[in-house]
């Protein structure tokens, strides 16, 4: 099960286009959950936590001298400065996908031309506060469709299991950063947990993932930080979660070495395993009071190391 | 949205004067009352202006989300451009292709019989039939191909000929473009669009089809793969996503089902070609480059190419690889050298040129200088060795000072000019805002060669948008039209 050749440019193109879409929908959730935040007027720090989570701080404080709403907005969704933007993202997966248009569908082309131009058509009136939440919406309805696209037109073979990995580092990335923005920059005082205004803004966390009703079908009685944090990152069978992106990323690289014969496959299979052991092997209490940040920074780690490895062995020549 | 409620329902062809050129569509090509031509101006007569914009409008829309566009860098932004497309097709009779299509096969037949002999024995010069000055001295003379025969002994493999048309409708050779022509995209693309937008014109009409090309390329390209191949490895070379052709190279290669490279993705080990692929490097046979002879190979022309194969040409000229088209073939299209090809074409193949060059005075020879000497207000006056226009002269737009200083420089150095009757070119029936005006047009068909030749029964029919204008080239505002090829 070879299947044509696959130009060493192309898999890493395929890879990177996943992950800035990937990467788009996550920040699109990220601004929407963060707007609530700011809404919600217990938050001190507003707008400054999306900075954190994104280690974007430095970037945004070159060109702006103080934090507030309207330009923290801005910087992420029209800013072609900060290439962690929106609009520079829409367009780096665009020149990506420009790249890769000889072995792509052009139902996928035409989508990702069609919405990097709206994303680029966007004003300062598109980021006005009542707009967020729909531009949001918009945005992640974009990612959607690429997804949707990929799922049902792209060729299967090789080129898709790279897609597939990019995508999937991605999004267990993110989902780190999106529970670390609640525990790491929204709740300096752990007095507050398990306060009203914890549990409503752990409800708004799980909406942002997409995960609220199907979490409260598994917890209908128990909402707190440890059965919030674990499902999101343990969970099977919630889309979103570190368990599955891991193991969805393990069978892509898995996939590599069985079916393609790629042995060298092995050292990126190896990260990703160790990562999922990392996961299911402490219990998520433990987790939380061994240090939640400590813990989401190793794994953000160790999804580099995992892209590390695969670049390596399959694009090694720059 | 539109104003202009009277004009939407007039009939197309209300008001529509061709202005004394040979008119594509209008023009009496001696044929019958139901040729292609007369049915098609009938439907067209049928529809209104309001129609067809609205039409043109969702055509530009689709070519735009399809990204069938050229990019323009300005210093912070790449904008995204459609080549304007027009609706009315241009149509061409099925004895006018016949005799074109000979007259093609032939002119490309004698061009690749000229590389090949420049290369190697040098007989068309020794013979007196072309000046070695011309040949030898040639800027695009490769010295690097001298003695070296390529697989097939051929240079040209497609070759894009631009044709214009007179006031009495004769077809001449304006160009040869026998290095890396471009356009054959919008043939086909612009066919599609034709059958998408334009259903009830084309309907029932015996068009010849379009879509065989990316199968006649890979076809002509394993042809020439280096011998003892059985199954050659064919890649498209192109400078990468920021060449404004990027869009053409990505859909040939899909065409013919072949990776798309560039420079970076290629290796050269041991005068043999590698693509690096995610299973390690793999073999390369055949390369379809879209980068000029310059930029190939940083070890054998430019060193300062990054675009390039370091040692591709140590492994051309070892015969493990074949260049699609052959390096050096520019010197086969340059302007001097043109005006030779009718002679060519008796010298190598002892027949009539079936297509005649634009009537074309080489000032090297004593007739032809005192010609344009006497006559220089109504020529243009080319020198050879330019291009884009540079160092010429318009006899009818020049002033009297102008045209005396420019006979100094003749008689100086009349080897290094040609001079040409101004053109007129035909015109065809174009959408200009809402209403249908005569606008020039040029014909670019493309001549693919392997062990033979094949023309594909279509062109690029470039029309100049701005009135008046003769430019068609899409850097400067011009359009495209399908053009339709009868089969019968």
């Amino acid at each position: 099960m070879n299947g044509p050749v696959l130009l060493s440019r192309y898999a890493e193109n395929m890879l990177w286009l996943a992950r800035y879409m990937e990467r788009i929908e996550n920040l699109a959730r990220l601004i929407d959950v963060n707007e609530t935040f700011v809404r919600l007027r217990t938050v001190m720090n507003g707008w400054q936590c999306i900075l954190d989570i994104n280690t974007d701080s430095d970037t945004y404080f070159l060109r702006h001298e103080k934090i507030n709403g309207r330009e923290v907005l801005s910087f992420y969704v029209l800013d072609r400065d900060n290439p962690n933007s929106i609009i520079s993202m829409a367009l780096a997966a665009r020149e990506n996908a420009r790249a890769l248009r000889p072995i792509i569908p052009t139902e996928m082309w035409t989508h990702l031309n069609v919405f990097t131009n709206f994303v680029r058509d966007l004003t300062l009136a598109d980021i006005a506060i009542n707009h967020v939440s729909s531009l949001c919406a918009r945005i992640k309805e974009g990612c959607q469709t690429h997804a949707g696209i990929m799922e049902g037109t792209l060729f299967r073979d090789q080129a898709w299991l790279f897609h597939q990995i990019g995508k999937h580092i991605e999004r267990g990335d993110q989902i780190t950063r999106l529970i670390d923005i609640k525990y790491q920059a929204l709740l300096p005082e752990p007095a507050m947990t398990g306060s009203e205004i914890d549990a409503s803004q752990w409800t708004a966390v799980l909406r942002s993932a997409a995960g609220y009703h199907a979490f409260r079908r598994l917890f209908p009685n128990d909402l707190t930080p440890a059965s919030v944090v674990g499902f999101l990152l343990k969970s099977h069978g919630f889309p979103r979660s570190l368990a599955t992106s891991l193991r969805q990323a393990h069978h892509a690289v898995h996939l590599l070495r069985s079916d393609y014969g790629f042995r060298d496959a092995s050292e990126g299979l190896e990260h990703v395993e160790n990562l999922r052991n990392l996961v299911t092997g402490v219990p998520t209490e433990e987790i939380i009071l061994a240090g939640l940040h400590e813990f989401l920074d190793g794994v953000q780690d160790g999804l580099a190391s995992t892209y590390n490895a695969i670049a390596r062995t399959f694009w090694p020549f720059d | 949205m539109k104003t202009d409620k009277g004009s939407d329902t007039v009939p197309l062809f209300d008001g529509y004067r061709h202005g004394g050129f040979f008119c594509e569509l209008t023009n009496d090509h001696g044929a019958k009352d139901n040729d292609a031509a007369t049915v098609i101006r009938d439907r067209l007569a049928g529809m209104t202006s309001g129609v067809l914009t609205e039409r043109a409008r969702s055509a530009e829309a689709e070519l735009y989300n399809l990204g069938i566009t050229f990019t323009v860098y300005t210093e912070r932004t790449s904008i995204d451009r459609i080549l304007p497309f027009d609706l009315i097709p241009r149509v061409i009779s099925n004895p006018e292709w016949v005799c074109l299509e000979l007259g093609l096969r032939q002119r490309v037949t004698a061009l690749n019989r000229f590389l090949s002999d420049i290369y190697q024995d040098q007989e068309i010069i020794r013979d007196g039939v072309i000046p070695a000055d011309l040949v030898l001295k040639n800027p695009n003379f490769c010295r690097a191909m001298i003695g070296f025969r390529p697989a097939s002994g051929t240079y040209i493999h497609i070759c894009g000929t631009d044709i214009v048309r007179d006031d009495s409708g004769r077809f001449l050779v304006l160009e040869d473009n026998a290095r890396t022509p471009s356009g054959v995209s919008y043939v086909i693309e612009n066919r599609r669009m034709m059958r998408r937008c334009m259903p009830d014109l084309i309907a029932d009409l015996d068009v010849a089809p379009v879509e065989e090309y990316g199968g006649n390329l890979r076809r002509i390209l394993a042809e020439v793969a280096p011998e003892g191949i059985s199954a050659p490895q064919i890649v498209l070379l192109s400078p990468g996503t920021y060449n404004s052709a990027y869009f053409e190279h990505v859909f040939l290669a899909r065409e013919m089902g072949v990776p798309l490279v560039e420079g970076r993705d290629l290796r050269v080990l041991n005068d043999r070609v590698y693509m690096r692929t995610t299973a390690g490097l793999q073999p390369v046979h055949t390369i379809y480059r879209r980068i000029d002879d310059a930029f190939l190979d940083p070890e054998a022309f430019r060193p300062e190419s990054m675009l390039g194969v370091p040692g591709l040409m140590r492994a051309y000229q070892a015969g493990h690889v074949t260049l699609a088209n052959a390096v050096g073939t520019g010197v086969a299209d340059d302007k001097a050298i043109y005006a030779y090809v009718p002679r060519m074409i008796r010298y190598y193949l002892g027949e009539e040129p079936v297509l005649e060059n634009v009537e074309t005075h080489i000032c090297a020879e004593p007739e032809a200088l005192a010609f344009t000497l006497d006559n220089i207000e109504n020529l243009v006056v080319k020198p050879v060795g330019e291009s884009g226009g540079y160092g010429m002269i318009i006899g009818p737009h020049a002033t009297a000072a102008e045209r005396d200083a420019f006979r100094d420089k003749l008689r100086d150095d009349p080897a290094n000019y040609i001079s040409q009757p101004v053109l007129r070119l035909s015109t065809s029936p174009t959408l200009c805002g809402s209403r249908v005006e005569a606008r020039h047009v040029d014909l670019r068909p493309f001549t693919l060669t392997g062990k033979s030749s094949w023309v594909l029964p279509g062109a690029l029919s470039r029309v100049a948008i701005r009135e008046g204008s003769l430019v068609v080239n899409s850097s400067q505002g011009g359009g495209s039209k399908d053009t339709w090829v009868m089969a019968s």
